[in-house]
């Protein structure tokens, strides 16, 4: 597959994505700057972490006014697979790409540590290989991502089963202890109605290289290229 | 305004300096060239106290790529066609007035120094002290200098590896923030802080320069005083969404080739850099300041040479390659202006509204140059014996062992500092190794290599201040010590000494202890110094009475792990597993934590130290990794053997059962800190090869005990489990900070 990874000035993932889809799962990459309309033909579209702009207004805030991602929209408008983690997901929702937005963390302060996310259902492009009863170990690392989004759009998020990823304990219990910043219903992920669009923010791509002890993050980023091999197919 | 002896001596310019410059420009400076010799001459920029002593350090090795000065870090060959550029500073009195920028620009400086020299960050640590954790002032100063270290470290996007933070009234008004950065490149892409080539164009990139950090370097070179808070303005504000710009920019224009040398502007600003680079090259340059881009109006030209507004680069580029640069920083939307160019006279002039404002020698005003050098004086202080006199008999064992353990798994200097680790990015880059395997060390994966860098930062400040020269050879030791536990060998050494006012003797004679000590155990391990930074005038005059530091000569070290299957961790690994300890239990309690908390003990002198026989348990732990002998190594440090295995049981939610060693008092036993003792479990197939193995090495060993499923025991007595003693060990300093 060929994936094009975003970088706008700030992104600090986007070296790590790029290492994972291409050194480790041995993928086409090309990179993606913010002031390019050219999409270059790419199968999906990988938007990292990172402080868009600097972050400085609101996150994401700023990155959803870029060249790219005009085209961005135009893409997963026609259904082309797009997927965000952290920053991404941000920009993602402010994009209106994605339903809610992400607030500060309920403590106020900036959060990196490694938390367990369960997935909710299997039948998606991150999904399709995960176990949903097995808590997978994917750190996080923000300053603001409390997932939220109004009642009646939890609601509807349900109704299409649009929530990818909740957080949970390490024996995969939902729970309040298990919620690290405060997040609408321990949401850590979700998707679009159309369910081309993704976004979480716990880091798989942090937890997809053997040599760093813990690779329960490549089984969603496995899980994604499969399926978007089949789609292809 | 009046240039005289007042106006210098208001600058920091002391008499004999004032006739120096006087001296060499042949004729009295004007204002301008006054406000250049001041900041150049300072103790931060010209290192006049120090310098004679730095020299006296260990500074060769076969894999040193650059001498110790030469260039912004130090730069050690790692094998593999890869060099590590590294390096540690201070930024201690910003923060201590104003904590959050202080800390920021602290780490955006240091990370400037290692990719302008054409390496990519991938790994920061810190070392913090603070005083007293119940005053409101440290935890304001505390949640600040966290809070900025982690806004600027996580925007700029390089993860944090290690550290250490350190509580003790004598940092009750000057706290220390240390930030070291650690970078690679590929040896041959070094960019150096050279300017040559007479007509080479002169470039400030980054940043538009303001009004901001005037006088930074003077500020930085006198002690604190009540009314330090006025010198805000000499505090600069940091961007790191621009510093990460200017790293992505000066990585790709370095492989245009068209870059002759560059240097970060830090303290002293564009001064320091034009002269520093001209005095390299033996050549001089002519600077228009009315090209700089400002970002301020109406400002003269001594302060847009002193400034230090952040994130800006002084850059020579090989004339008729211009636009190639100018492309890569027109890419990343950051200013890229000639503002003047190379000439072959060692000379700076400097120009503003068509007018010469200032001319001055280049390499007069640098170290290694003109600046001055001084001889200072020192005296053994009364303390020293004084602490000699302590005697373990006058201490009384303590009647209630859980007592001990909940006083010192509750005291902040033990405790978890999960509250400040969280709030760092530990994991960006994914080359953090250590984050689901803690050691000793913090591990960096050296991607496509069989190798991983380790990398520690260490200063047990009780120690040096109870003896410099033995306190700072156990700094060194300890560094050594944690880098061999974690499976790499000790490569070199960059070092951070932060010191009280160097006119006072009894302080000067704890910077020269430390030296000497220093010295000794780098030779020993074979880790050369590779650079680093003096911070002198850490004291504060508090109705009228100095206090100074403790002496705190922080290490940072680099380690290399060649084949990453010797990666080691701190933790227990399985119930069942033998517990040994490699090296001796002492009848020894000086210094530590526990004589100084649970006793309140303050005067003793510093713990046991051999260093040979360090050096042996060090070589030992070594061989035992590359046999494949053990499964965890953990250090005796802080707190002792006690804290050392309840650190090695929490990963893993286990426990141990062990038994005292009935040679020596049980406190001591378990909380002394007697040096040079690591702890290293076996499983039971291996214990008769590693028994035989430790005979064979005469390194002195005992058996602790063994790995249990939770429970703590020792000598048979139940003494908890360790989910318990955990809750309390992560949350205590959270919860005195928030108290």
């Amino acid at each position: 597959m060929k994936f094009g990874v975003v970088i706008f000035p700030g992104s600090n993932c986007d070296r790590d994505m790029i290492y994972v889809l291409e050194t480790i799962m041995k993928q086409e990459v090309v990179e993606l700057w913010h002031k390019d309309t050219d999409l270059q033909n790419v199968d999906g579209i990988a938007i990292p972490g990172g402080f868009s702009y600097g972050d400085y207004l609101r996150s994401g805030a700023l990155a959803r006014f870029s060249p790219i991602m005009e085209k961005i929209i135009e893409f997963a408008n026609n259904g082309g697979f797009v997927f965000g983690v952290c920053n991404g997901f941000q920009i993602l929702c402010e994009s209106g790409l994605l339903p809610g937005t992400l607030l500060h963390n309920d403590n106020q302060k900036f959060i990196c540590k490694n938390t367990f996310i369960k997935a909710q259902n299997n039948n998606t492009f991150l999904t399709s290989l995960v176990d949903n009863n097995k808590a997978l170990k994917i750190p996080i690392a923000h300053g603001e991502g409390k997932y939220f989004a109004d009642e009646k759009t939890i609601e509807k998020l349900h109704q299409n089963n649009q929530i990818i990823f909740k957080y949970c304990d390490d024996e995969g219990n939902v729970s309040k202890e298990s919620n690290p910043n405060g997040s609408t219903e321990n949401i850590a992920g979700v998707c679009n109605a159309n369910r081309n669009v993704f976004g979480m923010m716990p880091h798989p791509e942090r937890a997809s290289d053997v040599e760093l002890g813990n690779t329960d993050g490549k089984i969603i980023i496995d899980s994604m290229i499969k399926t978007l091999i089949s789609k292809f197919e | 305004m009046q240039v005289n002896l007042e106006a210098a001596s208001e600058l920091g310019v002391n008499e004999e300096e004032f006739n120096k410059i006087q001296e060499i420009l042949g004729r009295m400076p004007n204002f301008t060239e006054l406000s250049i010799f001041s900041v150049m001459w300072s103790e931060h920029a010209s290192y006049k106290n120090s310098i004679k002593w730095l020299k006296t350090l260990p500074r060769e090795g076969d894999h040193l790529l650059v001498e110790a000065g030469e260039e912004n870090a130090g730069l050690v060959d790692v094998g593999n066609g890869i060099a590590c550029a590294f390096k540690i500073e201070s930024h201690n009195h910003p923060s201590a007035v104003e904590p959050y920028q202080g800390a920021a620009t602290g780490v955006g400086g240091i990370n400037r120094d290692i990719f302008t020299m054409g390496a990519r960050p991938i790994a920061q640590l810190n070392s913090l002290r603070f005083g007293n954790i119940e005053k409101d002032r440290t935890k304001w100063l505390i949640k600040g200098v966290v809070k900025g270290i982690a806004d600027y470290g996580n925007a700029f996007g390089v993860p944090v590896v290690g550290g250490e933070v350190f509580f003790d009234d004598k940092y009750n008004t000057n706290p220390l923030v240390n930030a070291m950065s650690v970078g690679i490149l590929k040896k041959e892409d070094m960019i150096s802080a050279i300017s040559k080539g007479v007509g080479n164009p002169v470039y400030i990139v980054g940043s538009s320069t303001g009004k901001d950090g005037i006088h930074g370097a003077t500020f930085a070179s006198a002690d604190l005083t009540e009314n330090s808070a006025d010198d805000i303005p000499s505090v600069q504000v940091g961007d790191p969404f621009q510093e990460k710009l200017l790293m992505e920019a000066t990585l790709e224009v370095g492989k245009t080739g068209a870059v002759v040398g560059m240097q970060d502007m830090g303290a002293a600003g564009i001064i320091c850099s034009t002269s520093e680079m001209s005095e390299k090259g033996a050549s001089g340059m002519k600077i228009d300041l009315d090209k700089v881009p400002l970002r301020q109006t109406n400002m003269e030209g001594w302060e847009i040479l002193l400034s230090e507004s952040q994130e800006r680069m002084l850059v020579v580029v090989e004339k008729g390659k211009e636009k190639l640069v100018e492309e890569v920083f027109e890419k990343w939307d950051l200013n890229c202006k000639i503002i003047g160019e190379v000439i072959a006279e060692n000379k700076l002039y400097f120009h503003k509204n068509g007018e010469l404002i200032a001319e001055v020698p280049a390499s007069e005003l640098v170290l290694g140059g003109g600046a001055p050098v001084y001889d200072r004086e020192y005296t053994e202080p009364a303390y020293y014996q004084r602490y000699k006199k302590f005697n373990i008999n006058d201490i009384p064992q303590p009647s209630d062992i859980n007592e001990v353990i909940t006083t010192l798994i509750n005291n902040p200097n033990i405790a978890s500092k999960k509250w400040v680790i969280d709030q760092y990015d530990t994991m960006v880059g994914t080359g953090n190794m250590s984050t689901n395997m803690p050691a000793d060390a913090g591990i960096v994966n050296l991607k496509g290599t069989n190798k991983a860098l380790a990398l520690t930062v260490d200063c047990n400040a009780r120690y040096v201040n109870a003896d410099p020269e033995i306190g700072t050879a156990i700094a060194v030791a300890e560094a050594a010590r944690n880098v061999v536990c974690s499976g790499a060998r000790p490569s070199a050494i960059t070092n951070c000494l932060n010191f009280g006012n160097p006119y006072n003797p009894e302080a000067f004679w704890q910077f020269v202890g430390a030296i000497k000590g220093m010295s000794t155990a780098c030779l020993e391990f074979g880790t050369p110094v590779t650079g680093g930074n003096v911070s002198f005038y850490n004291q504060t005059m508090i109705g009228g009475k100095t206090e100074p530091v403790l002496p705190t000569p922080t290490i940072g070290m680099l380690g290399v792990i060649d084949d990453k299957k010797h990666q080691t961790g701190l933790s227990f690994r399985n119930k069942g597993h033998v517990i040994f300890m490699i090296g001796e239990s002492k009848n020894d309690i000086s210094s530590s934590e526990y004589l100084v908390s649970y006793h309140g003990v303050k005067e003793s002198p510093v713990p046991f130290f051999d260093i040979k026989a360090e050096h042996k348990v060090q070589d030992v732990v070594s061989e035992l990794i590359k046999e494949g002998l053990i499964n965890s190594a953990h250090d005796v440090s802080d707190g002792g053997l006690m804290i050392n295995l309840l650190e090695s049981s929490m990963l893993n939610n286990l426990g141990f059962d062990i038994t005292a060693d009935a040679e020596v008092r049980t406190d001591a036993f378990l909380f002394g800190e007697a040096q040079s003792r690591i702890v290293v479990t076996v499983s039971l197939s291996q214990e008769d090869k590693f028994i035989d193995f430790l005979i064979k090495s005469k390194v002195p060993f005992s058996t602790l005990g063994h790995v249990t499923k939770g429970d703590i025991r020792i000598d048979d007595k139940f003494y908890g489990n360790i989910t318990d003693l955990k809750e309390q060990f992560n949350t205590a300093l959270e919860d005195k900070i928030n108290k």
